[in-house]
């Protein structure tokens, strides 16, 4: 009996995770976006680079958007922890969770 | 005074940096002690700086991103994150998150999705803050009755909501071990797709409507509630980054420049958790709702009455609240750290 709710249970997380497709194809056709072009001409140097690449390939610009932006937060977050850490605040425990 | 001001590459407007450390600071606090992510708050902040609304949606979230991950961690390390819970989640809320969107994408059809979604966020907010007053008032009976009782009033608790869709044992049940309950696995599932459903209409990351469901509705302690909706948010943050980057609506240098003080700022708000009880955290937490719901009301009014300096009130409205609990937080915070370091001082 357990296994068998089990075997429901997982079936109906699949289809869960195909109603997306199913809300996507009733959501009425492609339209248009407004395409935004970077004005590179102010700027050298890696701003240059930066714009270029953003006007170029988006795909390239959201990949490197998902790689720094985790990075740049641990970093400094890190940083924080290390600030917080030589005061000589506990970073590790904390009283019991109340409600 | 140039030098205060920086040209975004992508967006081709100038922008006053230091105004961005600060909004990412303020947020990044109340974020980080909260669980939420802070779009109602950073969205018409960056719009009042200069940068268009599309840009302002796709910065904040790339931010939040960043800033929900590093308060994850943190809240992890203080055992305030339960992965399993919210893993089970996640499927749920990106479920209910495209349904949400594909249901504002009818509703734009239909010429309605304005009035729909204004009036459900006011009607939204104004439960989420009935919940959380009701809550404290009820808590305060209790101990005001078992004070005259003679018993421990600090055992005391308000709604227990919970506890009823507990005792609905749909299998598989399960435990989560940091929240420290046992109940169906299809309760969080149910709340996620409803937050999300929620989150995708009104357009938020959700962690403003899910943080209060996990305590009220799956029951989690308020610290665990605060850690594991963070997770949610970093994840759902992540995405949206990506999505809305692809987009080509993301500023990354502001993101960038927002994410330093958001991530350190997000590190002071969870540990300050540390310093504040459960129901301080959901107090709090009330005054920031009624906060949004003023200023969503006054842009309303705005808009309904043609008076246009009630969009610079609403506003300032956000930005009083951001600041004002910000401040409230860091204060805690400083006292929390100083009788901490004292402690530990006199021991050692």
């Amino acid at each position: 009996m357990k296994a068998r709710l089990y075997k429901l249970f997982t079936w109906c997380m699949v289809l869960c995770l195909a109603i997306p497709e199913f809300a996507l194809a009733a959501g009425g056709g492609k339209i248009e976006n407004i395409v935004i072009v970077a004005d590179t001409r102010k700027f050298t140097g890696w701003e240059a680079w930066w714009t270029n690449l953003y006007n170029e390939s988006h795909l390239y610009f959201a990949l490197l958007t998902i790689v720094l932006i985790p990075t740049i937060g641990v970093i400094f977050g890190v940083f924080a922890d290390f600030l917080m850490g030589f005061i000589g605040i506990d970073l590790k425990s904390r009283d019991l969770a109340d409600h | 005074m140039e030098w205060l001001y920086v040209l975004m590459p992508i967006a081709g407007v100038k922008i006053f940096w230091p105004g961005l450390i600060i909004l990412g600071v303020g947020v990044g606090i109340i974020g980080g002690f909260f669980g939420m992510g802070g779009a109602w708050m950073v969205t018409p902040g960056l719009n009042i700086l200069g940068f268009p609304m599309a840009f302002a949606i796709g910065t904040d979230i790339a931010h939040m991103a960043g800033k929900s991950l590093i308060s994850t961690m943190r809240h992890g390390k203080f055992g305030n994150v339960d992965y399993k819970l919210g893993l089970i989640m996640l499927v749920g809320t990106v479920v209910g998150f495209e349904i949400g969107a594909q249901m504002i994408m009818w509703l734009e059809r239909l010429g309605s999705v304005e009035k729909v979604v204004r009036y459900l966020y006011i009607i939204l907010l104004a439960f989420i803050a009935w919940m959380v007053f009701h809550d404290i008032n009820v808590k305060k009976r209790k101990e005001a009755e078992m004070r005259a009782a003679g018993q421990d009033a600090s055992q005391a608790v308000g709604v227990q909501w919970h506890k009823t869709f507990h005792a609905i044992k749909i299998p598989p049940m399960v435990h989560f071990n940091e929240a420290g309950i046992y109940c169906s696995a299809w309760l969080p599932i149910f709340v996620s797709f409803l937050t999300g459903w929620l989150a995708g209409i009104l357009g938020i990351g959700g962690g403003l409507i899910r943080m209060p469901s996990l305590i009220y509705i799956v029951g989690c302690p308020t610290h665990v509630a605060v850690g594991t909706d963070l997770f949610e948010v970093a994840i759902s943050g992540l995405y949206g980054a990506g999505t809305y980057t692809y987009k080509g609506r993301t500023e990354l240098v502001a993101a960038v420049i927002m994410l330093i003080g958001a991530s350190m700022g997000a590190q002071v708000g969870a540990v300050a958790t540390k310093y504040i009880k459960g129901y301080g955290i959901r107090y709090a937490f009330g005054i920031a709702v009624v906060g949004c719901i003023l200023s969503i009301i006054t842009k309303l009014m705005a808009k309904g009455m043609n008076l246009p300096f009630l969009d610079d009130v609403s506003t300032a409205i956000v930005l009083v609240t951001v600041s004002s609990l910000s401040l409230y937080i860091l204060l805690k915070f400083i006292a929390g750290c100083k009788k901490e370091v004292a402690m530990k001082a006199a021991k050692g």
